[in-house]
């Protein structure tokens, strides 16, 4: 019998969802399984890292990793992984944008430990400890790894392949994508493994966007119950759908949630928060600079509305005056 | 890259403009950097790119050196992209590989470090050779001009306007809000300098536009909405019902006779509410069309449905119709005419100056009406408190050359407060004082008529009237307005007693102009008056092609610069009309089917109603017809699935990326 295909996933930072995605592939994990060897998984199985050193070069046929990349055993691993890996795909908005974790961005390395760690409500730490990469403890070096200054989508720490959009990305997406693998039917290199068209064209509530829309106020989904069956934007709740790709099968739109923006723009943009940001705005209905900022004041975090898995990636990225380069 | 599997061979040229460009930029310099350039297959300089040698410079480089992109860097495009273009076509390439370089309105006047100016040239050349590379070859498109013209407003330069355009043998649409044509000019007694009667020289040129066959004469009537471009306009334009059909009245005033009104009883519009007029009227007697309309806000008939109407039993030709309505007429014309004039300023805003709180305080307007001999009095001088008045004070620059009020200079109001001076001493031997802040009469016979009015002795005070009092000190003062001034010739603060005060009241952009503005996507200047493409060049053009304005709309002016403007405005119209064709830039934008994901967001944005919901595909769609290429939508379109060609994403990125990649 001849050798399976290997295949590894591995984890950044992010919150876990990602993993939970590939076991929500359910009973068609187990062709999955029977199809490839999983060589590396430290979610659920047990491998070490020396493992994969001992592996020769690109004798895994793809590696999926989830998570943004913050700290420097992130960075490592990613650049082992891509040593080892005949294909590296970014597996969701985390790895693909920076996702969550780099709305971080807005704040420097100092700001975040010190509220992680002595300022948050939540936090007893009467000495102060903050994390060292390097501490001497009875006699013992121990070491962490270094927490950078910036958090970075994978592709802005090493060479990624494909990228797998979403927070997490669909079961079935993922499927597609193993199948593609398996039979050598992949798309040109840099492809995004979702279709390249806007949320909005696969939206059940496309027919009920008027064509005329414009924003007298924006409200925030917890403070209105949305009507299951209107357009988002027409009920004033921001709905990234027109600046994001598809794929996920409007999910969220299904729970009567507006879309967040998670799977990423279309190919043909480079700053999805800019985009949505530039429609919107235009449709505001507003004669006067008061009016303008009455209606905006909607939008009481801007960044986290329309950046929120795409400030890594954006032309914004980060606050400029973060010290270092990571 | 589309260059038919070509690579690209770039010819860059540099213009010295004289010193234009050569005195503050090291043109050779930017020449030499410029050769260094990838994909640049030569660079020079010339003196003037845009003479006949330098442009045949580019066309026998391009069959010589075998350039397949050429970067001219020069003045702005708006002067000399056509030119280029032009050569390239000449030299048998797309005119659209082409890319120009502003390094004269962008560098070198507005800079005078030599280093830094050279250095910033160099960086608009790179960004330049970096954007041409991906240019495409594009075409421009023709449409055929429908031949007939808008005009809005039927002032003396709607007047002028559409008779020049009807002569020229082309159909013309003339739309006036008020149920006369005429404007401002029909309520003038005299004009100045010849004192020519007003209705003398207006109201031929009023019978000539109700008579002739290429005019279509719509009054009581408004545009609604304007859509289309250049060449092909389509306009709606309501016609107020006046409830008399005007192809059956013939203006006999035999209903007006028979109204249960007696008596004129309600304020009447045209002469500025000094006269009276029945709910049934014609506004003057020469109005055209010469028949008459029903103001169904004071009618009885409307206002309680209890009138026997003898207006419509006395009618035999029975052309009285309680029951028409409103009229929606849709038309197509190739070019339009803006003539909505002006609105007087409002003297009520300056209560100093007592209008509407003592009855003798008149507006000049209104004086122009009651020197008139059809106006309110038959011509004669009487206020409205019965007396005639033996002293009269004229008050210029009211609602002008006033920070308060407004900044602007209305032209007009010296000269025309002279013209009133003359006439109001003629009818009644009056002394007239005139308080002016500078007496500015420039034109033709202008100075000399002020010479005349200074000989028949008018008193001229200078200095800006303080206020309008009846507040009295002394007997003599006693039962009359005092004008309180301060005499900058003589120095000293003085009181003038008169029986009557004129108020020379400026020019403000017309009631509704900012509709007029919006609806035919027109810019204005921040005063409200319509902006001209050009101060100098383009005076009667505007920013949206076929488009053209004349008169008072664009600002103040007399009558003999306006009858001027109209008929340039006429002559553009008439040549677009006579071309036939247009030619459309081919900068236009395109949805890309398979990308567009229907959201819709575009539509409401674009400000030509080009784009459309297809319902069949679910997606949007651009007529390129309407499109005039603004690159909204482009901006805009939050999944980037509308492209404008001229402007697409890597030629604007590969632009930006190189002209910043010094920073």
């Amino acid at each position: 019998m001849p050798e399976k295909p290997k295949i590894a996933f591995y984890w950044c930072a992010s919150c876990g969802g990602c993993e939970e995605s590939v076991v929500d592939l359910a009973e068609s994990i187990l062709d999955v399984v029977a199809a490839v060897d999983i060589v590396f998984w430290p979610v659920a199985m047990d491998f070490k890292v020396k493992d994969v050193e001992a592996m020769p070069d690109k004798s895994i046929l793809a590696t999926m990793i989830n998570g943004a990349i913050r700290t420097s055993e992130q960075e490592e691993i990613a650049h082992l992984l891509r040593r080892k890996s005949q294909y590296i795909i970014a597996y969701g908005s985390c790895a693909h944008l920076g996702g969550v974790p780099a709305l971080a961005n807005q704040f420097s390395r100092e700001h975040i430990l010190e509220y992680v760690y002595r300022k948050a409500p939540s936090v007893t730490n009467p000495a102060g400890t903050v994390p060292q990469p390097n501490w001497k403890d009875d006699g013992h070096q121990v070491t962490l790894p270094e927490f950078r200054h910036v958090v970075r989508a994978l592709d802005q720490v090493i060479d990624v392949d494909y990228y797998l959009p979403g927070c997490a990305p669909s079961p079935k997406l993922l499927a597609a994508a193993v199948q593609a693998l398996l039979k050598g039917e992949l798309p040109p290199k840099g492809s995004v493994l979702a279709p390249d068209v806007a949320l909005c064209d696969e939206c059940p509530r496309k027919e009920s966007k008027p064509t005329e829309v414009s924003f007298a106020e924006f409200k925030r989904p917890h403070e209105v119950i949305a009507d299951p069956n209107l357009c988002f934007l027409a009920q004033g709740l921001i709905c990234m759908g027109p600046a994001t790709r598809s794929g996920c099968g409007a999910a969220c739109i299904t729970g009567n949630m507006p879309c967040t923006g998670c799977y990423g723009p279309p190919s043909r943009i480079k700053d999805q928060g800019a985009k949505i940001l530039s429609s919107l705005s235009a449709n505001v209905a507003a004669e006067d600079e008061k009016e303008i900022e009455r209606i905006l004041s909607g939008i009481p975090d801007p960044v986290g509305t329309f950046y929120r898995y795409g400030l890594a990636r954006s032309l914004l990225r980060r606050r400029v005056d973060l010290k270092g380069n990571s | 890259m589309e260059n038919n599997g070509k690579q690209p061979r770039i010819g860059v040229y540099i213009c010295h403009c004289g010193f234009n460009i050569a005195g503050t930029i090291d043109v050779n310099a930017v020449c030499e950097y410029a050769k260094t350039l990838p994909h640049v297959a030569l660079a020079r300089t010339y003196k003037y790119m845009c003479s006949d040698p330098g442009q045949e410079m580019i066309i026998a480089d391009i069959a010589e050196h075998h350039l397949n992109r050429i970067v001219v860097a020069a003045c702005s495009p708006n002067l000399h992209e056509a030119t280029f273009r032009g050569a390239l076509q000449r030299a048998g390439l797309n005119p659209y590989f082409f890319q120009m370089v502003n390094i004269r309105e962008h560098a070198s006047w507005v800079h005078d470090d030599r280093a830094a100016a050279t250095a910033k040239a160099k960086d608009q050349v790179r960004a330049a050779v970096a954007r041409v590379q991906f240019h495409k070859p594009l075409e421009r498109k023709r449409f055929n001009v429908e031949q007939s013209v808008l005009v809005v407003g039927g002032g003396i330069a709607g007047i002028t306007a559409a008779l020049e355009i009807a002569n020229s043998g082309k159909h013309v649409y003339l739309v006036e809000r008020e149920p006369s044509i005429g404007g401002h000019m029909a309520k003038y007694d005299k004009t100045f300098p010849t004192l020519d009667c007003a209705a003398c020289i207006l109201t031929p040129k009023m019978s000539e536009v109700r008579e002739h066959p290429n005019i279509t004469l719509w009054t009581y009537s408004e545009v609604q909405e304007v859509s289309g471009h250049v060449g092909k306009f389509h306009v709606k334009v309501r016609r107020k019902p006046r409830f008399i059909d005007e192809d059956l009245c013939v203006g006999c005033m035999e209903c007006v006779s028979a109204c249960v009104y007696k008596e004129p009883k309600f304020e009447d519009e045209f002469n500025e509410g000094l006269g009276k007029r029945k709910p049934i009227f014609m506004p003057f007697p020469q109005a055209v069309p010469p028949v008459v309309t029903i103001d169904p806000e004071t009618c009885l008939k409307f206002k309680t449905g209890k009138c026997k109407s003898p207006c419509a039993t006395v009618c035999d030709r029975k052309a009285v119709n309680f029951d028409q309505t409103e009229r929606i007429e849709e038309i197509e014309v190739g070019a339009v005419i803006i003539a909505t004039g002006f609105k007087a300023f409002d003297a009520t805003r300056l209560p100093l100056y007592g209008y509407g709180i003592y009855s003798n305080v008149y507006t000049s307007l209104e004086v122009e009406r009651l020197v008139n001999s059809s106006g309110p009095t038959a011509g004669d001088i009487v206020c409205r408190d019965g007396r005639k008045p033996k002293a009269i004070g004229i008050i210029h620059c009211v609602g002008s050359r006033d920070k308060k009020t407004n900044r602007w200079c209305s032209r007009v109001c010296c000269m025309y407060s002279l013209k009133l001076a003359h006439l109001l001493r003629e009818h009644t031997g009056a002394d007239v004082y005139q308080f002016y802040i500078d007496m500015r009469c420039p034109g033709k016979g202008y100075d000399e008529f002020y010479e005349r009015l200074l000989d028949e002795g008018i008193q001229m005070i200078r200095g800006r009237a303080a206020e309008v009092t009846d507040w009295t000190m002394t007997p003599e003062e006693e039962g009359k307005l005092v004008i309180r001034v301060e005499d900058t010739l003589s120095a000293y603060v003085r009181r003038v007693p008169v029986d009557m005060v004129v108020l020379s009241v400026g020019m403000e952009p017309a009631e509704g102009a900012d509709e007029v503005r919006r609806m035919f996507n027109i810019s204005c200047s921040k005063e409200g008056f319509f902006l001209e493409k050009h101060p100098k060049l383009a005076p009667v053009e505007t920013a949206t092609a076929g488009v053209f304005i004349a008169g008072c709309c664009q600002g103040p002016k007399d009558i003999p610069d306006t009858v001027a403007q109209a008929g340039a405005a006429a002559a553009h119209a008439v040549a677009l009309l006579d071309k036939g064709y247009v030619e459309i830039e081919p900068n236009t934008a395109y949805i890309n089917p398979d990308h567009c994901s229907g959201c819709k967001s575009c539509i409401p944005l674009c400000p030509y109603h080009a784009i459309v919901f297809d319902d069949g595909l679910k997606k949007a769609r651009i007529d390129e017809a309407l499109c005039l290429g603004c690159g909204t939508c482009v901006a805009s379109c939050p999944s980037g699935s509308i492209i404008q060609n001229l402007f697409e994403d890597e030629q604007i990125f590969s632009e930006i990326d190189e002209v910043l990649s010094n920073v």
